[in-house]
């Protein structure tokens, strides 16, 4: 350990940050009881007091989540690249492959609009079709933001279902596509294009700019997603007080078998961020729709995406593009089907 | 000094090359600027993240977008090596 952290500007607001966060988070309740009874001196038994009671109580404790964690994600992040990352699933092979490549794609840092670089690089210096692919199923469906919001409205055994399931179906996905063989798929010019020489050399990050790391990915990632956040739990406020109760049960409820594909095939062209859908989410379940309808929905929405799609046609051709959609689509319905049946 | 900015067009990649002649236009750098939207050409620089930056053909930056005190330095430090 080198003690040279201590002195470091960043580490030392880290410190003073951190215990800040907590008592804020720890009193969140106390305080906006404090701010709709005292302050406000709001009737009790309104309806429009409860719908405000659970806004102004929710959407700073989801903030506070995503910040803590975002910050921490930022840290980890910094110790994985793509071209690490590329490396390690070099001319790994099956199943093991699969595994390495969809915890991976959890950690190492991706947007969307590098998907296809992404793809040149890895498919050409020999990562295998099958375990590309795994990777880049569990990157957008894994996300940090996802996974928060999961574990801040449902608590940690949702996020930890969402987690494990996404998991599997990136994995097998991936396999399945690769035992296929569908190469002949790729778009011809993807295995003519020659990669340079890679004369970039790993950059030394001290300990302390990986916090400014932290930082930066909290400004990045919480200075996009608070809009949305704060939309879809004014919506799930709303609904609290205003929809019935067993609204959504005839559509989305348990005894609908057909609930589950059609929220699959509804959530592909949808696209949203997990910041929106999560609390969209929320409100379906309060209001009578399954558990594994609701996830494999929400499911459904993040990880098959119609612009990702158009993004990928570049270097795949229809059918792979219609295969791939295919088995994350049934995956997904799947493990809808499970959870309607094990709840 | 010739500078590169590699992107799909994506808006990372959008602002990186915006940063870029605004740093270059506020320091009197002597610079050609030019953006790269090939996808065959990016790859010849085997970068697997966008936006990148590359200045005399070496990638300085990937995968993100500096500030403009980073991209400062970056492109002033190079004035003083030539």
């Amino acid at each position: 350990m080198n003690f040279q952290i201590f002195k470091s500007r960043n580490f030392q607001t880290a410190l003073i940050l951190l215990p800040v966060w907590y008592i804020i988070y720890i009193n969140l309740q106390p305080l906006t009881d404090w701010f709709i009874d005292s302050l406000l001196g709001m009737d009790k038994g309104a309806h429009f007091t409860a719908a405000l009671r659970f806004f102004i109580f929710e959407f700073p404790k989801v903030i506070l989540l995503l910040v803590l964690i975002i910050f921490f994600v930022g840290i980890l992040r910094s110790y994985f690249t793509a071209e690490r990352t590329r490396k390690a699933l070099e001319g790994k092979k099956t199943f093991t492959g699969n595994i390495m490549a969809s915890l991976l794609g959890i950690v190492t840092p991706f947007c969307s609009c590098s998907a296809i670089p992404l793809f040149l690089g890895f498919v050409e210096s020999g990562v295998p079709l099958g375990v590309t692919f795994s990777f880049l199923i569990a990157a957008p469906m894994i996300n940090e933001v996802a996974v928060i919001l999961l574990y801040g409205m449902f608590g940690w055994k949702v996020a930890a279902i969402y987690i494990g399931t996404g998991l599997s179906i990136a994995i097998i996905a991936g396999w399945i596509i690769g035992k296929l063989k569908l190469e002949k798929w790729v778009e011809e010019w993807v295995y003519a294009t020659k990669l340079g020489e890679s004369d970039c050399e790993e950059e030394k990050i001290t300990f302390s700019q990986r916090i400014t790391m932290g930082y930066d990915a909290v400004k990045e990632i919480v200075g996009k997603v608070w809009i949305y956040v704060a939309i879809g739990i004014a919506v799930g406020a709303g609904a609290h007080g205003y929809v019935p109760q067993e609204f959504m049960a005839s559509l989305m409820g348990k005894s609908a078998w057909y609930s589950v594909p059609l929220s699959v095939l509804i959530g592909i062209p949808l696209y949203s961020n997990a910041a929106g859908i999560v609390p969209i989410v929320s409100v379906l379940i309060e209001k009578g729709a399954s558990l594994g309808t609701a996830l494999a929905f929400m499911m459904s929405v993040i990880a098959l995406s119609l612009p990702e799609m158009i993004i990928l046609r570049k270097v795949l051709k229809m059918p792979l593009i219609l295969t791939f959609v295919g088995i994350v689509g049934g995956g997904i319905m799947l493990v809808g089907f499970l959870f309607n049946w094990i709840f | 000094m010739n500078i590169q900015v590699l992107g799909t067009g994506c808006p990372k990649c959008k602002s990186l090359e915006k940063a870029t002649r605004e740093v270059v236009a506020q320091n009197n750098i002597d610079a050609t600027i030019t953006k790269v939207d090939d996808i065959m050409e990016i790859m010849k620089f085997n970068i697997m993240t966008t936006p990148a930056l590359v200045i005399d053909g070496k990638v300085v930056v990937k995968g993100r977008v500096p500030s403009m005190d980073e991209l400062k330095q970056l492109l002033t430090n190079k004035i003083y090596f030539l």
